[in-house]
């Protein structure tokens, strides 16, 4: 098959995931028992006033015309106002998603250079003490529950580095004058580490028996028996033939995985008091503002769709032989 | 957590797409070449047979109630209390004891929807073919790269809180990898020949699945059951972790949430944070063993290849949208 058809085929996959994901978010919330005005609490709240409020919401249309609404809204970037502070959700996620962008950032490009070299090494060897261990460690961190690494980290090993415990940026932070750039970023990072290192810890017991999967797979390939007779060393046989060949379904599995990136996160950045979209999210299930909840819900899931469309595109360039 | 099993599984659906001749022993000598043969599958159905035990004996195993104050808040570890109190003053022994009720229920409950209704739409899917098996696999593509973290906490928060509506969320949400295996599998079965003779007798489609394909599947579909055990019970840590958990019931997700709620870290309560991680972890460990052994062993291809171990290609999405 030709190099457009298969991008117009993983273009349309892309484009009916996200008009699933986009109709899924307007029937789940659509589904509450009662709606955004059932809910309130309010003294002056009339039934006069509600539907009022509901004709405002245009909640009292039917199922149909607020689903072409809801689509329009949505063309235009308009995903409602949450239910608490009555601000447009679309600013009210911006300001959480960087936070979480940097931290999410920091701990799966940890994850991924550590785990591909351990499950190289692995691989490589397989079979030794090393292996096993290797193998067994990412087992456990593989079981272990996000949340409770999280709390493990805080409690042994915060304060025997003398790292922050959680939120953002010390609370000192900006009292004596005002700090630099240098300060600021020192700060951030400072706050960034535990939590980006307990989300790479518990992706790096994934990506490692992925990445040792995908090698010790290759390295059974003729190919690596043919650069053997030739001659090669070890060396460039591992990583020029063995891991550049891996690396194609590592890729795939790991823009899979993302998904479990951002519901890792979700329960790290609530450990960690980090006020990134996670913690958002836990704030909006307390206080059940589902208007920010399917907000954030979409946006997560676009991006994710996103970058496992761009994953496949990925997959073409490091495999022309990709034929469907 | 979610996507190492998926990796596994994915890698069988190929594995099977291109016919391996003999992937399944005889149903006869299953449990013996694919458990009893391998001590990591011993040690792990040790493992979850004592935790079984457990919670069935656990009112003989509890020395205290497990709602009511039975000492001083955080009480350490002591004769009296093995495992030191909560912040409730409740003995935490017994409450762990009590909490492997729950979440074994979740864990096994869930895994039985998930298998329910995955093997169905398998079977279906790969025994009928054509425009059936084309929308169902589409269906499961796309629940493959929307992130099943986030949908379940939309889905939770919105419908849940009871402990039967957690145990089907879960079940309902993760049934999408069990039915892409088994339509695999079942897809290479129905080209068998004693199936292509039992249906020139004249064998009907109900006799064909329940007599000849159903039996050939089904040590894959339970060892892929045992993996979906330990993701529902991790899914329920994280989902009670977050505050929607079923209020009323102990689990070990809850007391983790406990621990986290009640400032453990703070009071220097290890014995309260420490345990139901550590016993969830172990049990998400004891289920991946078996049921990666189980895998392993009905897969003869993981054991072929001249330099590797385990041997699979993963293309995970390609090759899934062109149903043949």
């Amino acid at each position: 098959m030709q190099r457009g058809d298969y991008i117009l085929k993983r273009t349309l996959f892309a484009l009916l995931t996200v008009f699933v994901a986009v109709t899924l978010n307007f029937v789940l919330f659509r589904a509450l028992p009662g709606d955004a005005v059932t809910g309130l609490k309010c003294h002056n709240c009339t039934i006069q006033f509600k539907t009022a409020l509901r004709h405002d919401l245009g909640l009292d249309k039917s199922k149909w015309e607020q689903y072409v609404i809801y689509l329009k809204g949505l063309a235009h970037g308009d995903m409602g106002t949450t239910f608490i502070s009555h601000k447009p959700v679309r600013g009210e996620l911006w300001d959480p998603i960087k936070k979480t962008v940097a931290m999410i950032g920091l701990g799966t490009v940890f994850s991924i250079i550590f785990g591909i070299f351990t499950g190289v090494i692995s691989a490589w060897r397989r079979g030794t003490v090393m292996d096993k261990l290797s193998v067994w460690t990412a087992l456990a961190f593989y079981s272990v529950p996000t949340q409770w690494l999280g709390l493990m980290i805080v409690y042994f090993v915060a304060d025997r580095v003398g790292l922050p415990h959680g939120g953002i940026q010390s609370p000192d932070y900006g009292i004596l004058g005002n700090p630099g750039t240098y300060d600021f970023l020192v700060d951030r990072t400072e706050h960034m580490i535990l939590p980006a290192l307990t989300l790479g810890l518990v992706l790096y017991g994934d990506y490692t028996l992925i990445v040792r999967s995908a090698m010790l797979e290759t390295l059974g390939e003729d190919y690596v028996l043919t650069a053997r007779a030739k001659g090669m060393s070890n060396w460039a046989i591992v990583w020029k033939h063995g891991f550049r060949n891996a690396m194609l379904p590592v890729v795939t599995l790991i823009a899979l995985s993302l998904g479990f990136v951002i519901g890792g996160a979700i329960t790290i950045e609530y450990v960690f008091d980090y006020p990134g979209i996670g913690l958002a999210i836990v704030d909006a299930i307390d206080k059940r503002d589902y208007a920010f909840l399917q907000g954030a819900f979409l946006v997560l899931t676009l991006s994710v769709i996103l970058f496992n469309f761009l994953a496949d595109l990925l997959y073409f360039k490091l495999d022309p032989r990709v034929t469907t | 957590m979610s996507h190492v099993t998926t990796s596994a599984e994915l890698a069988h659906d190929e594995n099977a797409v291109e016919g391996s001749p003999d992937m399944t022993p005889g149903r006869r000598g299953f449990i013996k070449t694919t458990l009893l043969g391998q001590p990591q599958a011993i040690v792990g159905l040790v493992v979850v047979g004592v935790i079984i035990l457990i919670a069935i004996f656990a009112p003989l195993i509890a020395t205290y109630s497990i709602h009511e104050k039975t000492g001083p808040i955080y009480a350490p570890p002591s004769s009296a209390h093995w495992l030191g109190t909560d912040d409730g003053g409740v003995d935490m022994f017994s409450l762990m004891v009590y909490g492997s009720r729950v979440s074994l229920e979740v864990g096994f409950a869930a895994a039985l929807v998930a298998m329910v209704i995955g093997g169905t739409v398998g079977i279906v899917s790969g025994f009928l073919g054509g425009w059936v098996d084309t929308l169902l696999m589409r269906i499961t593509d796309i629940f493959l790269v929307i992130p099943d973290l986030v949908l379940i906490i939309v889905v939770a928060a919105i419908f849940g809180r009871h402990l039967i509506n957690i145990i089907f969320i879960i079940g309902i949400i993760y049934w999408t990898s069990t039915a892409r295996l088994i339509r695999a599998q079942v897809k290479s079965v129905r080209e068998r020949v004693y199936v292509q003779r039992a249906r020139s007798i004249g064998a009907g489609g109900n006799r064909l699945i329940f007599k000849h394909v159903l039996p050939q599947v089904a040590p894959l579909l339970i060892a892929n059951t045992v993996l979906t055990i330990a993701l529902a019970i991790f899914l329920e840590t994280y989902i009670t972790f977050l505050g929607l958990g079923d209020p009323s019931s102990i689990s070990w997700g809850k007391l983790i949430e406990n621990s986290f709620l009640g400032n453990a870290v703070l009071n220097d309560a290890w014995w309260a944070v420490v345990p139901p991680g550590l016993a969830v972890t172990v049990l998400i460990l004891a289920c991946t063993m078996v049921g990666q052994s189980m895998e392993d062993a009905l897969n003869p291809r993981l054991k072929v290849g001249h330099l590797a171990v385990r041997r699979f290609r993963m293309r995970p999405l390609h090759g899934q949208l062109d149903s043949e």
